[in-house]
């Protein structure tokens, strides 16, 4: 077991996340805004996905060495994850060079000694990709039969767990086939036919997938031959972390001096204004790009601070969030100064300051669970664009460590090769529909929420 | 109003002198200039005289805030603060790391930059207007619903594949502009379209939410109503009232970024090199040439603040109810 910097914020985050979920399910006012999140069929489905993304990354973020006196596994060294021991063909089954999705010869011709000493020029067989076939003409029948079989694991599993769950919650069977109506009508409250069909479409796609990963790169092969389809799986968890855990940097910078401008006015609101001006009026990717700049130049100088290459990684990772983080809670922090501003003149926070309240009770009592909607929105509003700019900032050489599998990474090393022919396009295939995959539900999720916690938007 | 912009201007002093602070601390502070030395002279095999030479060379010899050396003001003068960082002031960039004048490059680059930023702004900003005019306009149909969803799923495209993408559907499969490169004068037109094209494609689904949903809490106004029941038809409504009222908010968003448009984008004039200040500002970040940055870092942010003051003022002037004082 290891546990990177990384790995234990995200699972503290993320029980966080389920103690505030915890203490508002139960509070009837608190509990209000999210049903109508729950009732929202776009926001469910995009949370389904949303939540099967987060799902990988958090496997992916249980880190532990693997066993050493299983002498078969390349032993390199370093530590795999949940996620990498689930994935482990795929992991390992690394080809020489290119080779195009469902191949099972390479992209390239190459000389190829035969068994009878001739020398031809041709694309050689792949070592793993299609390499149980005999004959490759039946090739396609095989991919057919493999996706068939995975999709009859995956409807198995569906059903399974669909009647599972409608168990637990109807108990009765007559309960059941009556509620079972309702659901195929879409006529529940909570959009349950759309959110089942999503998790029935998901396990449809992980189980083919997992029938033909072992036979095939369902995505090709980059340069040095590795699975495109599992770095793109990798670099979930590298989008993720961007994502959440910038919040966790930005969130107390932004919620305090917000608060502390808005409540006490004054010297306080000038240092601060000054402070969010200055720092939100150097242009954000210089900043950023100063800052790795610098860190780079620190990491060089003192190499024996980082033992190992993915602890490098790791740390990268990290103050790359610690910058994203400075760089942005600016946009927050005026947002809450504004509406702090607004809320200290409310007639209740008058009535608890005539009551002889002490301040930081009032602070903490009636200011902050106001500003809570402000906060919830614009978190889940920064996310998607956190995991844009990953890639953006990896493409200029300013994101995450170039050995961090990550989207930015994938097309900035993919980028080059549009221009041979014919074009090796399957790594910037899979990185951009994946990477549009979690931003686009993230951003119809957003839609949801925001509609449900903006005072302005609920008019029922 | 002069005193307001007086004082405004004043202000963007010590604005001014925040940031300098800032990258003056990650600059010189964090990691000392041998640090830097080493990590342009490579890490493991260099001399101490290597080191002092590069650090004389480029000045960053003299001690960082302090000089006891010296005689009178040139205590403080003769220090790395006052010659790298307080010379931006007088916006005296000093040479780069090799040797060539920042100055004068930027003087250069500044125009690619601009050729391509204006035309994408100002036909982004049509484009936009337009689209959420139309979605607004059918408001209660189908339409304007499949409308905000292709919004959302436009923006959700990472802006490098509207680039590299661009580039091999226009530039390489149906061959009507080259992929990259730049001439002078007019000839640079036909290095310009994609670009630009690939500038506003890539902002409409951000944009044109965005100005929809700021008709949109116009078109709930009182005067919206009272304009209907006047008995207006609903385009003359949209154009003449909505319009004209949400401009504010529109002209002021764009005022601020007007000055920034000299520093170009980094993504698009890399992906097509354009010799440009942002592409100059990628090659400074790629070579670590740590002067230019730190210029660049300036710059932007003196544009930013004067943005800000020019918004400042365009308030007062399109909207006759604010007044500064």
């Amino acid at each position: 077991m290891v546990v990177y910097w990384t790995d234990a914020l995200i699972f503290l985050l993320a029980i966080a996340i389920l103690l505030l979920g915890w203490r508002a399910s139960r509070k009837e006012h608190l509990r209000r805004p999210w049903r109508k999140v729950a009732q929202n069929r776009v926001g469910m489905v995009s949370l389904v996905v949303l939540l099967f993304f987060v799902v990988i990354g958090l496997l992916d973020s249980i880190h532990f060495y693997p066993d050493l006196d299983k002498g078969s596994e390349q032993q390199s060294g370093e530590a795999i994850s949940l996620f990498d021991k689930w994935v482990t063909p795929i992991r390992l089954q690394e080809e020489k060079s290119y080779s195009a999705p469902f191949a099972s010869r390479l992209f390239a011709k190459e000389m190829i000694e035969q068994p009878n000493g001739q020398v031809v020029w041709d694309y050689p067989r792949l070592k793993y990709g299609g390499a149980h076939l005999v004959d490759e003409g039946v090739k396609k029948s095989d991919i057919l039969a493999l996706t068939a079989g995975g999709m009859l694991k995956g409807l198995g599993f569906w059903l399974l767990v669909t009647s599972s769950f409608a168990l637990i919650r109807w108990r009765s069977l007559s309960k059941m086939r009556r509620n079972l109506g309702l659901v195929l009508n879409g006529a529940t409250t909570l959009p349950l036919r759309a959110i089942t069909l999503t998790i029935l479409f998901l396990s449809l796609c992980t189980f083919s997938a997992m029938e033909l990963a072992p036979h095939y790169h369902l995505f090709g092969t980059d340069k040095v031959g590795q699975d495109v389809f599992y770095q793109a799986l990798k670099s979930i968890r590298t989008g993720l972390m961007i994502g959440t855990l910038t919040t966790l940097v930005m969130l107390p910078l932004a919620l305090s001096f917000g608060i502390l401008a808005g409540f006490f006015r004054g010297w306080v609101d000038d240092v601060i204004q000054y402070l969010y001006t200055t720092l939100s009026s150097i242009p954000g990717v210089l900043l950023i790009a100063a800052s790795i700049l610098m860190m780079q130049v620190y990491m060089a100088n003192h190499e024996e601070q980082f033992a190992s290459l993915a602890l490098r990684a790791d740390m990268r990772l990290l103050f790359l969030c610690l910058i994203l983080g400075i760089t942005s809670w600016t946009g927050l922090c005026r947002l809450l100064r504004a509406e702090t501003l607004k809320l200290r003149e409310m007639e209740y926070v008058q009535a608890a300051t005539a009551m002889g309240v002490k301040r930081g009770v009032i602070l903490v009592r009636h200011i902050l669970p106001n500003l809570f909607h402000i906060v919830l929105i614009s978190i889940v509003l920064d996310f998607s664009a956190l995991v844009l700019a990953e890639a953006v900032l990896s493409y200029v050489n300013i994101g995450v460590d170039p050995t961090t599998n990550s989207w930015g990474n994938m097309i900035n090393s993919a980028r080059l090769e549009m221009a041979r022919e014919p074009v090796v396009w399957w790594s910037l295939a899979a990185a951009f529909s994946f990477m549009f995959t979690l931003v686009l539900a993230a951003n119809l999720f957003a839609d949801a929420v925001r509609d449900a916690f903006d005072p302005r938007r609920a008019s029922d | 109003m002069i005193n307001y912009v007086i004082r405004r201007l004043l202000y963007m002093f010590p604005l001014l002198l925040g940031v300098n602070l800032i990258t003056f601390v990650l600059f010189f502070v964090v990691n000392s200039p041998d640090d830097m030395a080493r990590m342009h002279l490579g890490q493991k095999y260099v001399t101490e005289e290597a080191v002092s030479k590069w650090k004389v060379e480029r000045g960053y010899d003299l001690p960082l805030f302090w000089n006891d050396s010296q005689e009178g003001v040139g205590k403080a003068e003769k220090t790395i603060f006052f010659e790298k960082s307080v010379s931006l002031f007088m916006l005296k960039f000093g040479r780069s790391d090799n040797g060539r004048d920042i100055a004068a490059d930027i003087g250069q680059r500044m125009w690619p930059s601009l050729a391509i930023a204006l035309p994408s702004l100002i036909i982004g900003l049509l484009a936009n207007i337009s689209f959420a005019l139309l979605m607004v306009f059918f408001r209660t149909s189908r339409l304007a619903f499949w409308g905000v969803t292709l919004c959302v799923a436009l923006m959700s495209i990472s802006g490098l594949f509207y680039i590299i993408g661009g580039q091999f559907l226009v530039g390489k499969l149906l061959m009507l502009v080259p992929i990259s490169g730049y001439d002078t004068g007019f000839a640079a037109i036909k290095f310009l379209i994609l670009p630009v094209l690939i500038g506003v494609v890539s902002g409409i689904g951000s944009g044109t939410r965005w100005y929809r949903t700021l008709f949109l809490e116009e078109i709930e106004k009182d005067y919206v109503r009272t304009a209907r029941a006047k008995g207006l038809s609903e385009t003359a409504v949209l154009f003449r009232h909505v319009l004209q009222n949400a401009m504010i908010p529109i002209l002021t968003g764009v005022v601020v970024i007007l000055p920034l448009l000299f520093m170009g984008s980094l993504l698009t004039e890399s992906f097509f090199s354009i010799p440009g200040l942002g592409s100059y500002t990628i090659d400074a970040i790629n070579m670590q040439d740590f002067a230019i940055v730190r210029s660049m870092v300036f710059l932007g942010s003196l544009l930013y603040i004067f943005g800000l003051l020019l918004t400042d003022i365009s308030y007062t002037l399109v909207d006759p109810r604010v007044r500064l004082s």
